[in-house]
Protein backbone atom coordinates (compact mmCIF):
# COMPACT_ATOMS: atom_id res chain seq x y z
CA UNK A 1 0.00 0.00 0.00
CA UNK A 2 3.01 2.13 0.77
CA UNK A 3 3.83 2.02 -2.65
CA UNK A 4 1.06 3.25 -4.06
CA UNK A 5 1.51 6.63 -2.09
CA UNK A 6 4.43 8.38 -3.38
CA UNK A 7 6.78 11.04 -2.11
CA UNK A 8 7.25 13.60 -4.87
CA UNK A 9 10.82 15.11 -5.71
CA UNK A 10 11.35 18.46 -4.52
CA UNK A 11 10.57 21.03 -1.83
CA UNK A 12 7.37 20.23 0.10
CA UNK A 13 5.40 22.73 0.76
CA UNK A 14 2.02 20.93 2.20
CA UNK A 15 2.19 17.75 4.38
CA UNK A 16 0.41 15.92 6.76
CA UNK A 17 1.27 13.00 8.94
CA UNK A 18 -1.83 10.76 9.98
CA UNK A 19 -4.07 13.34 9.77
CA UNK A 20 -7.53 12.57 10.25
CA UNK A 21 -10.60 14.85 10.67
CA UNK A 22 -13.63 14.25 12.85
CA UNK A 23 -17.08 15.25 12.48
CA UNK A 24 -18.50 14.21 16.21
CA UNK A 25 -18.01 10.64 16.18
CA UNK A 26 -17.69 10.06 12.33
CA UNK A 27 -14.06 9.67 10.54
CA UNK A 28 -14.31 11.86 7.79
CA UNK A 29 -10.42 12.11 6.69
CA UNK A 30 -8.62 8.78 8.08
CA UNK A 31 -4.95 9.09 8.62
CA UNK A 32 -4.11 10.41 5.99
CA UNK A 33 -0.06 11.06 4.82
CA UNK A 34 0.31 12.71 1.76
CA UNK A 35 3.55 15.41 0.69
CA UNK A 36 2.28 18.08 -1.75
CA UNK A 37 5.40 19.55 -3.53
CA UNK A 38 6.18 23.28 -4.20
CA UNK A 39 4.96 24.83 -6.95
CA UNK A 40 3.22 21.70 -8.51
CA UNK A 41 -0.17 21.44 -9.13
CA UNK A 42 -1.78 18.41 -7.24
CA UNK A 43 -5.56 17.10 -7.59
CA UNK A 44 -7.39 15.51 -5.30
CA UNK A 45 -10.19 13.22 -6.68
CA UNK A 46 -12.75 10.67 -5.32
CA UNK A 47 -16.29 10.10 -5.12
CA UNK A 48 -18.76 12.47 -3.28
CA UNK A 49 -17.93 12.16 0.07
CA UNK A 50 -15.06 11.13 0.87
CA UNK A 51 -13.31 13.79 2.54
CA UNK A 52 -11.63 15.92 -0.34
CA UNK A 53 -12.88 19.01 0.61
CA UNK A 54 -12.52 18.62 4.51
CA UNK A 55 -8.72 17.21 3.92
CA UNK A 56 -8.58 20.48 1.93
CA UNK A 57 -9.75 22.33 4.13
CA UNK A 58 -7.19 21.28 6.88
CA UNK A 59 -4.68 22.83 5.14
CA UNK A 60 -6.05 26.59 5.48
CA UNK A 61 -7.22 25.90 8.99
CA UNK A 62 -11.02 26.23 7.57
CA UNK A 63 -12.21 23.37 9.49
CA UNK A 64 -11.86 25.59 12.77
CA UNK A 65 -15.27 27.48 11.79
CA UNK A 66 -16.71 23.78 11.00
CA UNK A 67 -18.82 23.79 14.27
CA UNK A 68 -17.85 20.07 15.75
CA UNK A 69 -14.99 19.63 13.77
CA UNK A 70 -12.19 18.02 14.73
CA UNK A 71 -8.44 17.38 13.34
CA UNK A 72 -5.64 14.83 14.61
CA UNK A 73 -2.45 14.20 13.24
CA UNK A 74 -0.57 17.01 12.09
CA UNK A 75 -0.37 18.89 9.16
CA UNK A 76 2.77 21.12 7.92
CA UNK A 77 3.65 24.16 6.01
CA UNK A 78 7.31 24.58 4.87
CA UNK A 79 7.65 22.10 8.07
CA UNK A 80 5.96 23.96 10.22
CA UNK A 81 2.88 22.75 12.02
CA UNK A 82 -0.29 24.17 11.35
CA UNK A 83 -1.76 23.42 14.31
CA UNK A 84 0.53 24.37 16.65
CA UNK A 85 0.11 26.68 19.35
CA UNK A 86 2.04 29.58 17.88
CA UNK A 87 0.19 29.26 14.96
CA UNK A 88 -1.88 32.47 14.20
CA UNK A 89 -4.78 30.53 11.23
CA UNK A 90 -5.74 34.44 10.26
CA UNK A 91 -1.58 34.46 9.33
CA UNK A 92 -2.20 31.11 7.19
CA UNK A 93 -4.92 31.94 5.49
CA UNK A 94 -3.23 35.13 4.03
CA UNK A 95 -0.62 32.57 3.22
CA UNK A 96 -2.49 29.90 1.89
CA UNK A 97 -5.46 31.37 -0.16
CA UNK A 98 -8.54 29.41 -1.05
CA UNK A 99 -11.36 29.95 -4.03
CA UNK A 100 -14.45 27.91 -3.19
CA UNK A 101 -16.69 25.17 -5.26
CA UNK A 102 -19.50 27.94 -5.42
CA UNK A 103 -18.50 31.42 -6.62
CA UNK A 104 -18.44 33.65 -3.75
CA UNK A 105 -17.96 37.16 -4.22
CA UNK A 106 -19.05 39.65 -1.43
CA UNK A 107 -21.93 41.78 -2.36
CA UNK A 108 -19.37 44.55 -3.25
CA UNK A 109 -18.29 46.83 -6.03
CA UNK A 110 -15.67 44.47 -8.59
CA UNK A 111 -12.83 46.51 -6.92
CA UNK A 112 -13.91 46.27 -3.29
CA UNK A 113 -13.96 42.49 -3.65
CA UNK A 114 -9.82 42.32 -4.67
CA UNK A 115 -9.37 45.20 -2.36
CA UNK A 116 -10.67 43.83 0.52
CA UNK A 117 -7.64 41.37 1.25
CA UNK A 118 -4.59 44.17 0.82
CA UNK A 119 -6.58 46.20 2.81
CA UNK A 120 -7.07 43.87 5.83
CA UNK A 121 -3.66 42.86 5.69
CA UNK A 122 -1.95 46.20 5.72
CA UNK A 123 -1.04 46.04 2.36
CA UNK A 124 1.60 48.96 1.97
CA UNK A 125 1.85 49.33 -1.97
CA UNK A 126 -0.35 51.08 -4.65
CA UNK A 127 -3.80 49.49 -4.19
CA UNK A 128 -5.17 50.35 -8.01
CA UNK A 129 -2.46 48.73 -9.08
CA UNK A 130 -2.58 45.56 -6.73
CA UNK A 131 -6.48 45.06 -8.10
CA UNK A 132 -5.54 45.58 -11.39
CA UNK A 133 -2.93 43.31 -11.31
CA UNK A 134 -4.96 40.60 -9.85
CA UNK A 135 -7.69 40.72 -12.21
CA UNK A 136 -4.68 40.87 -15.23
CA UNK A 137 -3.40 37.69 -13.52
CA UNK A 138 -7.01 35.81 -13.18
CA UNK A 139 -7.62 36.89 -16.77
CA UNK A 140 -10.42 39.08 -15.94
CA UNK A 141 -8.93 42.48 -16.07
CA UNK A 142 -9.89 43.22 -20.06
CA UNK A 143 -14.45 42.25 -19.17
CA UNK A 144 -14.20 44.36 -16.32
CA UNK A 145 -11.65 47.00 -16.30
CA UNK A 146 -14.77 49.66 -17.40
CA UNK A 147 -16.83 49.30 -14.82
CA UNK A 148 -14.63 48.29 -11.57
CA UNK A 149 -17.17 50.18 -9.36
CA UNK A 150 -19.70 47.95 -10.56
CA UNK A 151 -21.64 45.64 -8.11
CA UNK A 152 -19.88 41.84 -8.52
CA UNK A 153 -22.93 40.17 -8.37
CA UNK A 154 -24.02 41.25 -11.70
CA UNK A 155 -21.03 39.40 -13.16
CA UNK A 156 -21.85 35.89 -15.06
CA UNK A 157 -21.00 32.98 -12.61
CA UNK A 158 -17.51 32.46 -14.52
CA UNK A 159 -16.56 36.05 -13.96
CA UNK A 160 -17.42 35.64 -10.33
CA UNK A 161 -15.29 32.78 -10.42
CA UNK A 162 -12.53 34.13 -11.89
CA UNK A 163 -12.98 37.27 -9.72
CA UNK A 164 -13.23 35.29 -6.78
CA UNK A 165 -9.63 33.56 -7.77
CA UNK A 166 -8.07 37.33 -8.29
CA UNK A 167 -9.59 38.16 -4.50
CA UNK A 168 -7.33 35.52 -3.73
CA UNK A 169 -4.09 35.78 -5.12
CA UNK A 170 -4.41 39.95 -4.44
CA UNK A 171 -3.23 39.14 -0.97
CA UNK A 172 -0.29 36.99 -2.64
CA UNK A 173 -0.81 33.80 -1.23
CA UNK A 174 2.49 31.08 -1.10
CA UNK A 175 -0.50 27.99 -1.90
CA UNK A 176 -4.00 28.16 -3.75
CA UNK A 177 -6.34 25.54 -2.31
CA UNK A 178 -9.49 25.27 -4.78
CA UNK A 179 -12.37 23.30 -3.94
CA UNK A 180 -13.85 22.18 -7.40
CA UNK A 181 -13.17 25.72 -9.12
CA UNK A 182 -14.82 24.33 -12.56
CA UNK A 183 -17.98 22.36 -11.20
CA UNK A 184 -20.68 25.31 -11.78
CA UNK A 185 -19.46 26.87 -15.05
CA UNK A 186 -19.69 26.16 -18.56
CA UNK A 187 -16.49 24.82 -20.45
CA UNK A 188 -15.30 27.87 -21.75
CA UNK A 189 -14.73 29.55 -18.58
CA UNK A 190 -13.50 26.43 -17.02
CA UNK A 191 -11.20 26.03 -20.18
CA UNK A 192 -10.07 29.87 -18.65
CA UNK A 193 -9.58 28.44 -15.52
CA UNK A 194 -7.94 25.57 -16.21
CA UNK A 195 -5.26 28.03 -18.70
CA UNK A 196 -5.29 30.14 -15.54
CA UNK A 197 -3.93 27.32 -13.22
CA UNK A 198 -1.36 26.68 -15.79
CA UNK A 199 -0.09 29.97 -15.03
CA UNK A 200 -0.25 29.63 -11.63
CA UNK A 201 2.17 27.23 -10.60
CA UNK A 202 5.23 29.11 -12.09
CA UNK A 203 4.77 31.22 -8.48
CA UNK A 204 2.34 29.06 -6.81
CA UNK A 205 1.45 25.42 -5.40
CA UNK A 206 -2.26 24.80 -5.98
CA UNK A 207 -4.24 22.02 -4.61
CA UNK A 208 -6.59 21.33 -6.96
CA UNK A 209 -10.37 19.10 -5.69
CA UNK A 210 -12.49 18.24 -8.93
CA UNK A 211 -14.71 15.54 -9.79
CA UNK A 212 -13.90 16.19 -13.80
CA UNK A 213 -11.52 13.63 -14.87
CA UNK A 214 -9.93 15.23 -17.72
CA UNK A 215 -9.96 18.21 -15.52
CA UNK A 216 -7.35 16.68 -13.03
CA UNK A 217 -4.89 14.74 -16.20
CA UNK A 218 -4.84 18.45 -18.12
CA UNK A 219 -3.96 20.61 -14.72
CA UNK A 220 -2.34 18.62 -12.67
CA UNK A 221 1.17 17.16 -12.47
CA UNK A 222 0.61 14.86 -9.56
CA UNK A 223 -3.38 13.19 -8.14
CA UNK A 224 -4.18 12.05 -5.05
CA UNK A 225 -6.98 9.44 -4.73
CA UNK A 226 -9.45 9.56 -1.39
CA UNK A 227 -11.59 6.26 -1.03
CA UNK A 228 -14.57 6.62 2.27
CA UNK A 229 -11.75 9.26 4.00
CA UNK A 230 -8.28 7.43 2.87
CA UNK A 231 -6.12 8.28 0.74
CA UNK A 232 -5.48 5.32 -1.17
CA UNK A 233 -2.95 6.23 -4.21
CA UNK A 234 -1.14 9.28 -4.91
CA UNK A 235 1.73 9.54 -7.62
CA UNK A 236 2.35 11.26 -11.15
CA UNK A 237 -1.08 12.10 -12.69
CA UNK A 238 0.32 9.98 -15.91
CA UNK A 239 0.49 6.61 -14.02
CA UNK A 240 -2.53 7.44 -11.74
CA UNK A 241 -4.71 7.60 -15.17
CA UNK A 242 -3.10 5.03 -17.27
CA UNK A 243 -1.80 2.87 -14.77
CA UNK A 244 -2.74 3.15 -11.28
CA UNK A 245 -2.02 0.11 -8.76
CA UNK A 246 -4.88 0.20 -6.72
CA UNK A 247 -7.62 -1.90 -8.28
CA UNK A 248 -9.89 0.87 -6.30
CA UNK A 249 -8.24 3.59 -8.33
CA UNK A 250 -8.84 2.27 -11.71
CA UNK A 251 -12.14 1.50 -10.93
CA UNK A 252 -13.03 5.03 -9.75
CA UNK A 253 -11.12 6.67 -12.63
CA UNK A 254 -13.06 3.87 -15.13
CA UNK A 255 -16.31 4.99 -14.32
CA UNK A 256 -17.14 2.08 -12.03
CA UNK A 257 -17.93 4.04 -8.98
CA UNK A 258 -17.93 7.42 -8.02
CA UNK B 1 -12.55 -5.11 -16.07
CA UNK B 2 -12.33 -2.71 -19.01
CA UNK B 3 -13.66 0.89 -18.58
CA UNK B 4 -15.90 0.08 -22.11
CA UNK B 5 -17.11 -3.00 -20.00
CA UNK B 6 -18.13 -0.85 -16.81
CA UNK B 7 -20.21 1.73 -19.29
CA UNK B 8 -22.08 -1.14 -20.31
CA UNK B 9 -23.09 -2.21 -17.51
CA UNK B 10 -24.10 0.80 -15.73
CA UNK B 11 -26.43 1.76 -18.81
CA UNK B 12 -27.61 -1.43 -17.91
CA UNK B 13 -28.23 -0.30 -15.28
CA UNK B 14 -30.43 2.36 -15.97
CA UNK B 15 -33.12 1.07 -17.64
CA UNK B 16 -33.65 -2.15 -15.39
CA UNK B 17 -33.54 0.37 -12.08
CA UNK B 18 -35.77 2.61 -13.71
CA UNK B 19 -39.52 1.78 -11.95
CA UNK B 20 -41.58 3.44 -14.28
CA UNK B 21 -39.63 3.31 -17.90
CA UNK B 22 -41.67 5.38 -21.05
CA UNK B 23 -42.89 1.65 -22.41
CA UNK B 24 -45.47 0.99 -19.46
CA UNK B 25 -47.06 4.66 -18.32
CA UNK B 26 -50.62 3.76 -18.03
CA UNK B 27 -52.05 6.68 -17.16
CA UNK B 28 -55.45 4.59 -15.80
CA UNK B 29 -53.19 5.03 -12.54
CA UNK B 30 -53.08 8.59 -11.78
CA UNK B 31 -56.29 10.36 -11.11
CA UNK B 32 -54.65 14.19 -11.44
CA UNK B 33 -58.39 15.78 -10.78
CA UNK B 34 -57.06 19.12 -11.65
CA UNK B 35 -60.07 20.91 -11.96
CA UNK B 36 -60.94 20.45 -8.04
CA UNK B 37 -57.26 21.00 -7.32
CA UNK B 38 -57.37 24.41 -9.61
CA UNK B 39 -60.46 25.28 -7.81
CA UNK B 40 -58.83 24.95 -4.23
CA UNK B 41 -56.39 26.94 -5.10
CA UNK B 42 -58.84 29.78 -6.07
CA UNK B 43 -60.81 29.55 -2.74
CA UNK B 44 -57.26 29.52 -0.93
CA UNK B 45 -56.28 32.61 -2.97
CA UNK B 46 -59.42 34.50 -1.76
CA UNK B 47 -59.65 33.36 1.54
CA UNK B 48 -55.92 34.80 2.03
CA UNK B 49 -57.31 37.80 0.21
CA UNK B 50 -60.46 38.30 2.64
CA UNK B 51 -58.18 37.94 5.73
CA UNK B 52 -56.03 41.07 4.55
CA UNK B 53 -58.90 43.29 3.72
CA UNK B 54 -60.35 42.36 6.86
CA UNK B 55 -56.91 43.92 8.46
CA UNK B 56 -57.16 47.11 6.14
CA UNK B 57 -60.61 47.92 6.53
CA UNK B 58 -60.42 47.83 10.40
CA UNK B 59 -57.49 50.13 10.20
CA UNK B 60 -59.08 52.20 7.72
CA UNK B 61 -62.16 52.51 9.88
CA UNK B 62 -60.12 53.76 12.97
CA UNK B 63 -57.97 56.16 11.04
CA UNK B 64 -60.80 57.69 9.79
CA UNK B 65 -62.92 57.71 13.06
CA UNK B 66 -59.57 58.96 15.10
CA UNK B 67 -58.99 61.80 12.04
CA UNK B 68 -63.06 62.48 12.32
CA UNK B 69 -62.73 63.24 16.06
CA UNK B 70 -59.05 64.97 16.35
CA UNK B 71 -58.24 66.64 12.67
CA UNK B 72 -60.70 69.61 13.97
CA UNK B 73 -58.29 70.63 16.99
CA UNK B 74 -55.03 69.79 15.03
CA UNK B 75 -53.01 72.94 14.78
CA UNK B 76 -49.72 74.49 15.77
CA UNK B 77 -51.28 76.11 18.79
CA UNK B 78 -52.19 72.59 20.04
CA UNK B 79 -48.32 71.42 19.57
CA UNK B 80 -47.55 74.58 21.73
CA UNK B 81 -49.53 74.51 24.28
CA UNK B 82 -49.54 73.07 27.76
CA UNK B 83 -52.64 71.24 29.24
CA UNK B 84 -54.92 72.76 30.99
CA UNK B 85 -58.39 72.22 32.55
CA UNK B 86 -59.70 74.11 29.82
CA UNK B 87 -60.38 72.27 26.25
CA UNK B 88 -60.16 74.99 24.45
CA UNK B 89 -56.72 76.06 25.34
CA UNK B 90 -54.98 72.54 26.34
CA UNK B 91 -51.88 71.71 24.05
CA UNK B 92 -49.84 68.12 23.51
CA UNK B 93 -46.26 70.40 24.27
CA UNK B 94 -45.02 68.13 27.55
CA UNK B 95 -46.44 65.09 26.01
CA UNK B 96 -44.98 65.14 22.56
CA UNK B 97 -41.57 66.41 23.56
CA UNK B 98 -41.63 63.36 26.40
CA UNK B 99 -42.07 61.08 23.82
CA UNK B 100 -38.96 62.51 21.82
CA UNK B 101 -36.94 62.43 24.27
CA UNK B 102 -37.87 58.90 25.22
CA UNK B 103 -37.64 57.67 21.87
CA UNK B 104 -34.53 59.14 21.54
CA UNK B 105 -32.78 57.81 24.58
CA UNK B 106 -34.25 54.79 24.01
CA UNK B 107 -33.05 53.74 20.48
CA UNK B 108 -29.50 55.40 21.62
CA UNK B 109 -29.66 52.76 24.34
CA UNK B 110 -31.12 50.39 23.33
CA UNK B 111 -29.83 49.67 19.65
CA UNK B 112 -25.95 49.15 20.21
CA UNK B 113 -27.24 46.94 23.53
CA UNK B 114 -29.20 45.04 21.05
CA UNK B 115 -26.93 44.77 18.03
CA UNK B 116 -24.23 43.82 20.42
CA UNK B 117 -25.84 41.12 21.84
CA UNK B 118 -27.21 39.81 18.63
CA UNK B 119 -23.71 39.52 17.13
CA UNK B 120 -21.97 38.12 20.08
CA UNK B 121 -24.72 35.62 20.14
CA UNK B 122 -24.56 35.03 16.01
CA UNK B 123 -20.66 35.40 15.62
CA UNK B 124 -18.86 34.63 18.78
CA UNK B 125 -20.80 32.50 21.61
CA UNK B 126 -20.65 29.71 19.16
CA UNK B 127 -23.24 27.13 20.35
CA UNK B 128 -23.05 26.68 24.01
CA UNK B 129 -25.33 25.97 26.76
CA UNK B 130 -24.76 29.46 27.71
CA UNK B 131 -25.57 30.39 24.57
CA UNK B 132 -28.54 28.41 24.66
CA UNK B 133 -29.75 29.92 28.39
CA UNK B 134 -29.35 33.36 27.08
CA UNK B 135 -31.44 32.66 23.93
CA UNK B 136 -34.28 30.82 25.90
CA UNK B 137 -34.46 34.03 28.26
CA UNK B 138 -34.54 36.57 25.52
CA UNK B 139 -37.52 34.91 23.82
CA UNK B 140 -38.92 34.61 27.09
CA UNK B 141 -38.27 38.08 27.56
CA UNK B 142 -39.91 39.28 24.24
CA UNK B 143 -43.32 37.90 25.93
CA UNK B 144 -43.44 39.72 29.52
CA UNK B 145 -46.25 42.07 29.69
CA UNK B 146 -45.43 45.82 29.39
CA UNK B 147 -46.37 46.24 32.93
CA UNK B 148 -43.93 44.12 34.26
CA UNK B 149 -41.24 46.01 32.95
CA UNK B 150 -42.76 49.11 34.47
CA UNK B 151 -42.34 47.23 37.86
CA UNK B 152 -39.01 46.49 37.17
CA UNK B 153 -38.23 50.12 36.06
CA UNK B 154 -39.68 50.95 39.33
CA UNK B 155 -37.53 49.23 41.56
CA UNK B 156 -34.44 49.03 39.62
CA UNK B 157 -34.09 52.46 38.18
CA UNK B 158 -36.25 54.56 39.60
CA UNK B 159 -35.46 53.66 43.18
CA UNK B 160 -32.10 51.41 43.35
CA UNK B 161 -30.60 53.53 40.73
CA UNK B 162 -32.32 56.77 42.42
CA UNK B 163 -33.08 57.91 39.21
CA UNK B 164 -36.83 59.63 40.37
CA UNK B 165 -39.48 59.65 37.73
CA UNK B 166 -37.02 61.24 35.52
CA UNK B 167 -37.15 60.67 31.69
CA UNK B 168 -33.93 58.52 32.08
CA UNK B 169 -35.84 56.01 33.70
CA UNK B 170 -38.81 56.08 31.70
CA UNK B 171 -35.98 55.92 28.48
CA UNK B 172 -34.27 52.73 30.06
CA UNK B 173 -38.04 51.40 31.35
CA UNK B 174 -38.67 51.25 27.49
CA UNK B 175 -35.31 49.87 26.39
CA UNK B 176 -35.53 47.18 28.28
CA UNK B 177 -38.80 46.32 26.94
CA UNK B 178 -37.63 46.52 23.86
CA UNK B 179 -34.51 45.06 23.68
CA UNK B 180 -35.56 41.39 23.42
CA UNK B 181 -37.41 42.21 20.31
CA UNK B 182 -34.23 44.11 19.00
CA UNK B 183 -31.86 41.41 19.81
CA UNK B 184 -34.15 39.14 17.84
CA UNK B 185 -34.68 41.06 14.88
CA UNK B 186 -31.05 41.56 14.65
CA UNK B 187 -30.00 37.92 15.18
CA UNK B 188 -31.99 36.87 12.36
CA UNK B 189 -31.17 39.74 10.14
CA UNK B 190 -27.34 38.47 10.62
CA UNK B 191 -28.55 34.73 10.24
CA UNK B 192 -29.50 35.91 6.80
CA UNK B 193 -25.65 36.74 5.58
CA UNK B 194 -24.92 33.81 3.89
CA UNK B 195 -22.19 31.89 5.86
CA UNK B 196 -20.22 31.73 2.23
CA UNK B 197 -19.61 35.35 2.42
CA UNK B 198 -18.10 34.58 6.21
CA UNK B 199 -16.20 32.41 5.00
CA UNK B 200 -14.84 34.02 2.14
CA UNK B 201 -13.85 37.09 4.41
CA UNK B 202 -11.60 34.36 7.07
CA UNK B 203 -10.25 32.98 3.47
CA UNK B 204 -8.16 35.79 2.79
CA UNK B 205 -7.04 36.01 6.46
CA UNK B 206 -9.80 38.61 8.10
CA UNK B 207 -10.34 38.52 11.73
CA UNK B 208 -13.65 37.74 13.27
CA UNK B 209 -14.12 41.59 14.20
CA UNK B 210 -12.96 42.28 10.70
CA UNK B 211 -15.45 39.63 9.03
CA UNK B 212 -18.27 41.32 11.13
CA UNK B 213 -17.41 44.78 10.75
CA UNK B 214 -16.86 44.82 6.99
CA UNK B 215 -19.33 41.81 6.05
CA UNK B 216 -21.53 40.71 8.12
CA UNK B 217 -22.68 43.81 9.79
CA UNK B 218 -23.40 46.22 6.79
CA UNK B 219 -25.25 43.37 5.30
CA UNK B 220 -27.42 43.07 8.12
CA UNK B 221 -27.80 46.23 8.85
CA UNK B 222 -31.08 46.95 6.70
CA UNK B 223 -33.03 44.03 8.36
CA UNK B 224 -31.46 45.65 11.63
CA UNK B 225 -33.03 49.05 10.92
CA UNK B 226 -35.85 47.48 10.21
CA UNK B 227 -35.85 45.57 13.39
CA UNK B 228 -34.97 48.82 15.83
CA UNK B 229 -37.70 50.56 14.12
CA UNK B 230 -40.78 48.33 14.70
CA UNK B 231 -39.15 47.79 18.03
CA UNK B 232 -39.30 51.82 18.79
CA UNK B 233 -43.08 52.05 17.40
CA UNK B 234 -43.65 49.57 19.87
CA UNK B 235 -42.40 51.35 23.00
CA UNK B 236 -43.49 55.03 21.42
CA UNK B 237 -47.35 53.51 22.11
CA UNK B 238 -46.73 52.15 25.68
CA UNK B 239 -48.47 54.13 28.75
CA UNK B 240 -48.45 51.26 31.12
CA UNK B 241 -44.81 50.96 32.35
CA UNK B 242 -44.19 54.91 31.94
CA UNK B 243 -47.41 55.01 34.39
CA UNK B 244 -45.99 52.67 36.75
CA UNK B 245 -42.81 54.25 37.00
CA UNK B 246 -44.62 57.81 37.50
CA UNK B 247 -44.42 59.34 34.42
CA UNK B 248 -46.87 62.68 35.62
CA UNK B 249 -50.08 62.83 33.87
CA UNK B 250 -50.19 66.73 34.26
CA UNK B 251 -46.92 68.68 33.78
CA UNK B 252 -46.34 71.92 31.92
CA UNK B 253 -43.23 72.04 31.19
CA UNK B 254 -40.56 70.20 28.87
CA UNK B 255 -37.76 67.92 30.23
CA UNK B 256 -34.39 70.01 29.66
CA UNK B 257 -32.37 67.04 31.18
CA UNK B 258 -32.18 63.89 31.58
CA UNK B 259 -32.90 63.58 35.00
CA UNK B 260 -36.24 65.80 34.34
CA UNK B 261 -39.59 64.81 35.03
CA UNK B 262 -41.56 63.92 31.83
CA UNK B 263 -44.91 62.91 30.34
CA UNK B 264 -45.49 61.06 26.85
CA UNK B 265 -48.44 61.49 24.52
CA UNK B 266 -50.01 58.05 25.47
CA UNK B 267 -50.42 59.15 28.99
CA UNK B 268 -51.70 62.26 27.28
CA UNK B 269 -54.69 60.02 25.36
CA UNK B 270 -55.51 58.31 28.75
CA UNK B 271 -55.44 61.44 30.67
CA UNK B 272 -57.89 63.48 28.49
CA UNK B 273 -59.82 60.16 27.32
CA UNK B 274 -60.91 59.67 31.16
CA UNK B 275 -62.53 62.90 31.14
CA UNK B 276 -66.44 62.86 30.66
CA UNK B 277 -66.43 66.17 28.27
CA UNK B 278 -66.41 65.64 24.34
CA UNK B 279 -64.20 68.19 23.75
CA UNK B 280 -60.93 66.08 25.69
CA UNK B 281 -62.20 63.08 23.57
CA UNK B 282 -61.54 65.53 20.52
CA UNK B 283 -58.19 66.26 22.03
CA UNK B 284 -57.51 62.72 22.84
CA UNK B 285 -58.09 61.73 19.31
CA UNK B 286 -55.92 65.03 17.99
CA UNK B 287 -52.89 63.46 20.32
CA UNK B 288 -53.39 60.09 18.25
CA UNK B 289 -52.76 61.38 15.18
CA UNK B 290 -49.56 63.05 16.39
CA UNK B 291 -48.55 59.73 17.74
CA UNK B 292 -49.12 58.40 14.10
CA UNK B 293 -47.52 61.03 12.54
CA UNK B 294 -44.94 60.66 14.59
CA UNK B 295 -44.79 56.78 13.61
CA UNK B 296 -44.82 57.19 10.27
CA UNK B 297 -41.86 59.13 10.26
CA UNK B 298 -39.93 56.86 12.25
CA UNK B 299 -40.61 54.49 9.66
CA UNK B 300 -39.93 57.15 6.76
CA UNK B 301 -36.55 57.14 8.71
CA UNK B 302 -36.19 53.66 8.64
CA UNK B 303 -36.77 53.45 4.78
CA UNK B 304 -34.17 55.93 3.80
CA UNK B 305 -31.34 54.73 6.23
CA UNK B 306 -32.08 51.60 4.67
CA UNK B 307 -31.79 52.80 1.41
CA UNK B 308 -28.66 54.09 1.78
CA UNK B 309 -26.89 51.17 3.28
CA UNK B 310 -28.39 48.79 0.61
CA UNK B 311 -27.23 50.99 -1.88
CA UNK B 312 -23.71 50.55 -0.96
CA UNK B 313 -23.65 47.15 -2.11
N1 LIG C 1 -19.91 20.13 8.59
C1 LIG C 1 -20.00 18.78 8.59
N2 LIG C 1 -20.59 18.16 9.62
C2 LIG C 1 -20.70 16.82 9.64
N3 LIG C 1 -20.24 16.01 8.67
C3 LIG C 1 -19.64 16.58 7.61
C4 LIG C 1 -19.50 18.00 7.52
N4 LIG C 1 -18.87 18.28 6.36
C5 LIG C 1 -18.64 17.09 5.76
N5 LIG C 1 -19.09 16.07 6.50
C6 LIG C 1 -19.00 14.64 6.18
O1 LIG C 1 -17.68 14.32 5.95
C7 LIG C 1 -17.53 13.48 4.82
C8 LIG C 1 -16.59 14.11 3.81
O2 LIG C 1 -17.17 15.31 3.33
P1 LIG C 1 -16.45 16.21 2.26
O3 LIG C 1 -17.26 17.42 2.09
O4 LIG C 1 -15.04 16.40 2.66
O5 LIG C 1 -16.53 15.30 0.98
P2 LIG C 1 -16.06 15.62 -0.50
O6 LIG C 1 -15.11 14.54 -0.88
O7 LIG C 1 -15.58 17.00 -0.62
O8 LIG C 1 -17.41 15.42 -1.30
P3 LIG C 1 -17.92 16.20 -2.59
O9 LIG C 1 -17.14 15.69 -3.72
O10 LIG C 1 -19.35 15.81 -2.68
O11 LIG C 1 -17.72 17.66 -2.34
C9 LIG C 1 -18.92 13.26 4.27
O12 LIG C 1 -19.36 12.00 4.68
C10 LIG C 1 -19.74 14.35 4.89
O13 LIG C 1 -21.03 13.89 5.13
MG1 LIG D 1 -16.35 18.80 -1.54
Amino acid sequence: MSQSIITPPGNVELETRDLSVLYGPTRAVKHVSIRIPDRKVVAFIGPSGCGKSTLLRCFNRMNDLVPGARVEGAALFQGRNLYGGDVDPVDIRRRIGMVFQKPNPFPKSIYDNIAFGPRINGYRGNLDEQVERSLRHAALWDEVKDRLDQSALALSGGQQQRLCIARALAVEPEVLLMDEPASALDPIATQKIEELIYQLKQDYTVVIVTHNMQQAARVSEYTAFLYLGELIEYGPTEEIFTNPREERTESYITGRFG
Amino acid sequence: MSGGDARQRCSGCAVAGGAHPAAQRDERRFRPRLRARARFGVVFQAVTLVATLIGVVVLAVLLADIIADGSGRLSSDFLRHNPSYLASRAGLRPALFGTIWLMLITAVVAFPLGVGTAIWLEEYAGDTRFKRLIQMNIANLAGVPSIVYGILGLAVFVRAFALGRSVLAGALTLTLLILPVIIIAAQEAIKAVPGSIRLAAYALGATRWEAVRHHVFPLALPGILTGTILALSRAIGEAAPLLLIGALAFIDFVPGSLTDQFTAIPIQIYNWVSRPQQPFQELAAAAGIVLLILLLGMNAIAIVLRNRYSRKH
